[in-house]
């Protein structure tokens, strides 16, 4: 279980506070206006943000102090979510080892999961190589290897179009259900959260309210949220 | 990585410690000493006013014409920042020198001879090396000036005289006090010049008078002084250069495509004058001293060869210190906080040093273990990386911010750290960076004709022994070594450049 116990943060001027718990295996969708925290929230997760008070914990265990890189966690970014200089293989084999010494076993199952997400013959291009579809597999290949409890997305698909974008959801939908991963996908786009996610995060005003069940919220949004979906 | 931080400091600094506790009073310096500061004093504010007022019109020229080999000609611009400083003045004295050209020409006319030693000779080289950086910085000005506002300026028909007044002039305001300042700097810890060219009572320098007081009188105590003194002239200029931005000479983004409106009539044949006379004054010494070095070149005794090799390792191992101090501050600028200034700051130490200075203090803190001669090349290639860190920070710190904006946070969730980071992340990432930092510091090492004097004369570096064969007068000799010395310098630049390129 996911658990933010009474979080608070705050940058400058801007604040943001969550007390809250999301159950194992849940895929939840975190909507609000741009600036209100989406990202943030997700960076309190992945350990790139301290809270300045609170406690982030997965399983009963406090995240404070464990590296971005320990903690249980894949995400997810915008963009920049692999490395230029790398070929297709490399990016993927670094979920199995950052340092790429990967064993014969190993390097066996880099070929598996870029296959699973129908790649397969690419596995030496760079990614500038691939296009913007093309790529997301690539980093949803990684996620596959790392097969970490807790998956983050911070809007990895808002450049694709609207028919790429629901291919990618469905790859997702399917390894998410796989590994049985607790998924967080920040989207401004309602259809997205309707689509993925059964539980929504609304973050607004300085706070991320607790997950509600998506539809329902969506049909009939309250104030803040109102605003905002226009 | 604080440690490296901390290391530097302590070198610099217990060096500037050991100097200053072995000088004696300011009373200890005589008239000669005092005339030595004064002449550093006025043939820097000389040779960068010279350098910056001969400038504007050849930037100028360059920044609204446009010509086949312009492109070349503005890399070429830059070619002096890694080209040995002997190397040049054996170019100037092929020219200015009694045997060269120019005084063939005066005398063929009956003028008395002029002569390239003393003041004027010092002045010409500084402005030799400065006069292309000069143009190079306030190119970089004409250039910044948004191509809108000269059409703007078209289309509102402004004359020359207007154009200067409302976008040019306003801009050389603003970049000139930056370009006399960096010339400036440059020419306060002048040594090769003033060794080669200069001299006597009304040629010395403050580096050239520690020399002297360190190497024939073998007086410590006021080569101490004279360099607490040129920490104080330094320490000074860069006061006074903290109020001022300083541009960089080897910025990028030279060849922008806009060229403002071009004025016709006699300002074409102006423009071509100029940039004639740069170009000539810039290339027929290197012309010359090639020409006559060439076909001298596989006669080259051994002992040339064998400075060469000794030279060339001294500048790579010189190269790859600078570039992992570099490397390790520049990465560790990108994540401490609070330490960054200090970080910062000692990176910049160097400038406040002199390289003489520093030799004088390495000497001085362990003449107990080593005599001179074992001690030339180590603390030579030392300072030589010690002096490139700033020119390599500067590259490399912009760089390493941007790859950690880019993938710091990737990295850091992928787990990556440590030796894996280095070898996956920052190495591919820094490659182009690296080379070209690589690269100066590699040319720089190897023209350097500095420290070196201080201690060898058995082992000479290829400066060193070019330097030798000058005294000798051996001059076709010394033509040849010196074709050698630049092709090396040339070649150690261009191989670390394309390696981090291709890397």
């Amino acid at each position: 279980m996911l658990e933010f116990r009474d979080v608070s943060v705050s940058l400058g001027e801007f604040r943001l506070s969550a007390d809250f718990a999301v159950r194992p295996g849940a895929r939840v969708a975190v909507i609000g206006p741009s600036g209100s925290g989406k990202s943030t929230l997700l960076s309190l997760v992945a350990g790139f943000l301290m809270p300045d008070q609170g406690v982030v914990a997965w399983d009963g265990r406090d995240l404070g102090g464990v590296a971005p890189g320990k903690r249980p966690v894949s995400i997810l970014f915008q963009d920049q979510n692999l490395f230029p200089h790398l070929s297709v293989a490399q990016n993927v084999g670094l979920g199995v080892r950052p340092d790429l010494r990967l064993s014969a076993e190993q390097t066996d199952r880099v070929s598996q999961a870029i296959e699973r997400v129908g790649l397969s013959g690419m596995e030496d291009r760079r990614p500038s190589a691939l296009s913007g579809g093309q790529q997301s597999r690539v980093a949803l290949a990684r996620v596959l290897l790392r097969a970490r409890p807790v998956l983050l997305l911070d809007e990895p698909f808002g450049a694709l179009g609207p028919a790429l974008k629901i291919e990618m959801l469905n790859l997702l939908s399917e390894i998410a259900r796989e590994s049985g991963a607790t998924v967080l996908m920040v989207t401004h786009d309602p259809e997205d959260a309707r689509f993925f996610a059964p539980e929504t995060v609304v973050v607004e005003g300085g706070v991320a309210h607790a997950p509600t069940a998506t539809g329902p919220l969506l049909d009939d949004p309250p104030p803040g949220l109102r605003a905002y979906l226009g | 990585m604080l440690a490296t931080a901390a290391a530097l400091a302590a070198l610099i600094l217990g060096t500037l410690a050991a100097v200053a506790t072995f000088a004696g009073g300011l009373g200890g310096l005589g008239p000669w000493d005092w005339r030595a500061v004064w002449f550093t004093l006025w043939q820097a504010v000389a040779s960068a006013s010279l350098s910056a007022l001969l400038a504007i019109p050849v930037a100028r020229a360059l920044a609204r014409r446009r010509f086949p080999g312009r492109a070349v000609l503005v890399i070429l611009l830059g070619a002096p920042f890694i080209l040995p400083v002997i190397v040049a003045i054996m170019g100037l004295i092929s020219v200015f020198g009694r045997t060269g050209a120019l005084n063939g020409l005066v005398r063929s006319v009956g003028l008395p001879e002029i002569s390239i030693y003393g003041w004027q000779g010092v002045i010409l080289a500084h402005v030799f090396f400065n006069l292309p950086l000069a143009v190079r910085m306030i190119l970089q000005g004409w250039q910044a000036i948004p191509a809108e506002r000269f059409r703007l300026a078209e289309s509102l028909d402004f004359a020359p005289a207007d154009l200067a007044r409302h976008l040019e002039r306003p801009m050389l305001r603003a970049v000139l006090p930056g370009v006399w300042l960096a010339i400036f700097l440059v020419c306060l810890t002048s040594f090769t010049v003033a060794l080669a060219l200069g001299g006597g009572p009304r040629a010395t320098t403050v580096e050239l008078a520690i020399y002297q007081a360190f190497r024939f009188d073998f007086d410590l105590g006021r080569a101490a002084t004279l360099g607490l003194v040129q920490v104080g002239l330094c320490l000074a200029a860069l006061a006074l250069a903290s109020r001022v931005t300083l541009p960089s000479a080897f910025g990028a983004g030279l060849d922008a495509g806009h060229s403002p409106a071009a004025p016709r009539g006699w300002r074409r044949a102006g423009d071509a004058m100029a940039i004639g006379l740069a170009a000539g004054f810039l290339l027929w010494p290197m012309a010359a001293v090639t020409l006559r070095g060439l076909p001298r070149m596989a006669a080259l005794s051994s002992d040339v060869w064998a400075a060469a090799g000794r030279s060339v390792a001294m500048a790579l191992g010189s190269a790859g210190l600078t570039l992992v101090v570099a490397l390790v501050l520049a990465l560790a600028m990108t994540r401490a906080g609070r330490a960054r200034g200090w970080i910062e700051a000692a990176g910049m130490l160097p400038i406040v040093a002199s390289p003489l200075v520093l030799g004088t203090g390495l000497y001085l803190i362990l003449r107990r273990w080593a005599g001179p001669d074992d001690l030339a090349l180590p603390v030579t290639m030392a300072i030589n990386a010690v002096m490139a860190l700033p020119f390599a920070l500067r590259i490399l710190i912009p760089a390493a911010r941007v790859m950690e904006m880019d993938y710091g946070r990737l990295a850091a969730s992928l787990d990556l750290r440590g030796w894996a980071r280095l070898r996956v992340l920052v190495l591919p990432r820094l490659s182009g960076p690296l080379g070209f930092a690589g690269g100066l510091a590699a040319a720089l090492a190897m023209g350097d004709l500095g420290v070196i004097t201080l201690f060898a004369n058995d082992n000479p570096t290829l400066p060193l022994k070019l330097y030798q064969l000058m005294n000798a007068y051996r001059m076709e000799d010394a033509a040849a070594c010196a074709v050698l010395l630049m092709a090396i310098s040339f070649a150690l630049f261009w191989g670390f450049d394309r390696m981090g390129r291709r890397a």
